[in-house]
């Protein structure tokens, strides 16, 4: 605080009150209508204060949308995105900054690069590429010849499977194949003084037991963004498994469910327990978010800029 | 930035590397390179391979006028969005770096946003704009049919981007605090001592220093509302009334998913792909020239 002014900090409290309803709105009106019975949501207009009924609403949503398996396959995609990310990301940062060798900024600047282009914009071919994962690899065989070598030899028609579609790994890992991890630890290895890697070479340590005993611990707050920032962004995904599942039944996540519990127009315009329904289904990464908000938001701005 | 000491060991990295390198081949690569053979090729009906077409994919939908229209709505969208959003987040971040009390509240509130699946807020902005509901809705009441987002085009589309912009606080408002953050406080102070009163200090002090933050959320967020308003418009309006809603993404799914047109789709997305890597180019080169703290 540099000088006082209390009508400029009166109109500051004016704005961030303002804000926080702005914010709060939606929040308050899903939990509002989702406590309220449907002559009570039906209402013009609507009641503004919550009512009795959100229990059974709940109690509705979850029985309508099937929220139990679907729950549990929500966690298993976002947890699998959340663990494979970190495993991976913080072993190939540590080959790319504390290893000498060749092709070290090539093999950083292909994993770099996949920070420019979103699952989104090539969800086409990545569709074909999960009905096949081993396409690559036959295309390779095929090309160089090895097909036609083998065929002629032992008769046996090369064609390699490996369908992806309706089954966790195939929603699980093309999230995984993305640089932001990477990214994370490289930048926060790279903070990493010399001496501590000499240090630790006198003492007779080899490279796995530096990464174990001394990146890992020091990486700990790093980790934590990470996880934070990957179990949201997985839980939260939206196309990709309403594209590689078409056994909805199974494999289907929470956030997939939203619009089956969207009412019929022509239907019993039950907005109590769409809106219980959406409560249940923010909840979870809305508390990582809450919970977790003093790491990932210094990890969140170290990782983009 | 190389490093003094390091390790030398002839496969271990590659160990260490080859598991992200195989997905990111697999699961980045491949699919990439195969948009673009399929935007230059054609699927054969009933099978019997691609043929190789050049262009012509390309000069199909760009001659296709509902493309430009496609094209020229996702452009309106994802600039309006972005300018809600960072306008919103902008100005609560200046008056959250005043920092009176009790600001951690509100700084932790005003994050939420950030954690709520598209659909999701879809859903409940849905039901907020929904005409026979009793939020907006209520003005049907007083001016009977004025509100109808499943008939009026405009109206549905300016429901969405309400929605995207909503959804986008958080994120923009984590950036702007932490940049206002970084201004050393001694300049706030030699500001005042100037007689400069605290909105004429944000005015002319705050925001020029934060300009390549500003810049790079700028391109953040168009990026994020060209690319990523699927889960949204799904929710909200399926690209209805009328294919008012209708932007590239939400064309690129229909034409390649419900219309089989792979190489159609392909080539939208080889165009949507290069809109992005141009962004992101102009993020990385020109940005970093010319705004500087100076």
């Amino acid at each position: 605080m540099i000088e006082r002014s209390p009508i400029f900090d009166a109109i500051s409290y004016g704005v961030m009150i303002l804000g926080l309803m702005l914010v709060l709105l939606p929040f308050w009106i899903t939990f509002v209508a989702g406590s309220q019975s449907i002559q009570e949501v039906t209402q013009v207009p609507i009641n503004l204060w919550p009512s009795s009924h959100l229990l059974e609403n709940l109690q509705a949503a979850w029985d309508r949308a099937d929220l139990g398996p679907k729950m549990l396959n929500s966690f298993l995609v976002a947890s699998g995105v959340t663990i494979g990310k970190i495993v991976l990301a913080s072993l190939s940062a540590f080959a790319i900054v504390f290893f000498n060798f060749r092709a070290r900024m090539v093999c950083f600047w292909l994993i770099f690069m996949t920070l420019m282009l979103p699952l989104e914009v090539r969800i086409v071919p990545t569709y074909a590429i999960a009905a096949n994962a081993l396409q690559p690899v036959q295309a390779i065989l095929d090309v160089t010849g090895i097909s036609w070598l083998l065929q002629t030899l032992s008769g046996v028609q090369v064609s390699l499977e490996w369908n992806l579609l309706n089954s966790y790994p195939g929603m699980i890992l093309p999230l995984v194949a993305t640089a932001t991890g990477t990214f994370l630890y490289r930048q926060f290895f790279m903070t990493i003084p010399d001496e501590l890697v000499e240090a630790s070479k006198m003492d007779g340590s080899g490279p796995l037991r530096f990464f174990w005993e001394v990146l890992i611990p020091l990486s700990r707050t790093n980790m934590l963004a990470l996880a934070t920032i990957m179990f949201v962004s997985s839980w939260n995904q939206y196309l990709w498994p309403l594209l590689i599942t078409t056994d909805r039944a199974t494999y289907g996540t929470v956030v997939m469910q939203l619009k089956a519990l969207i009412p019929d127009p022509t239907g019993l315009p039950d907005w109590n327990v769409t809106m219980a329904g959406a409560l249940i289904i923010m909840l979870p990464p809305l508390l990582v978010v809450a919970l977790m908000q003093r790491w990932f938001v210094r990890g969140l701005i170290s990782k983009d800029k | 930035m190389e490093r003094r000491a390091f390790y030398r060991n002839g496969t271990l990295p590659w160990l260490l590397i080859g598991p992200q390198l195989l997905l990111v081949l697999v699961f980045f690569y491949w699919p990439t390179s195969q948009a673009l053979y399929w935007a230059f090729t054609l699927e054969q009906p009933w099978g019997g391979g691609n043929t190789w077409v050049g262009w012509d994919n390309f000069a199909a939908i760009f001659r296709d006028s509902e493309y430009w229209t496609v094209v020229g709505r996702s452009t309106f969208y994802a600039t309006v969005t972005t300018l809600l959003s960072m306008a919103v987040a902008l100005t609560l971040a200046v008056f959250a770096d005043r920092a009176l009390k009790g600001t951690k509240l509100f700084q932790s509130v005003y994050v939420w946003p950030y954690a709520i699946a598209a659909p999701a807020a879809g859903v409940a902005f849905r039901f907020i704009f929904a005409p026979e509901s009793g939020l907006i809705g209520a003005i049907n009441q007083m001016w009977p049919g004025i509100w109808n987002p499943a008939i009026n085009g405009w109206q549905a589309l300016g429901m969405v981007i309400v929605c995207h912009a909503w959804l986008g606080i958080g994120y923009n408002f984590i950036f702007f605090l932490a940049a206002l953050q970084m201004i050393p406080k001694s300049l706030s102070e030699a500001g005042a001592m100037d007689g400069a009163r605290p909105f004429r200090r944000m005015l002319d002090l705050q925001l020029p220093l934060i300009a390549p933050t500003v810049f790079f959320l700028l391109i953040m967020n168009l990026i994020s509302s060209f690319t990523d308003s699927f889960g949204l418009i799904d929710t909200m309006t399926e690209g209805g009334p009328f294919g008012s809603t209708e932007v590239m993404v939400y064309k690129i799914y229909f034409d390649g998913f419900k219309g089989f047109d792979y190489s159609g789709a392909a080539a939208q997305s080889i165009v949507l792909m290069l809109l992005v890597i141009a962004l992101t180019i102009i993020q990385f080169t020109w940005v970093e020239k010319r705004v500087h703290y100076h």
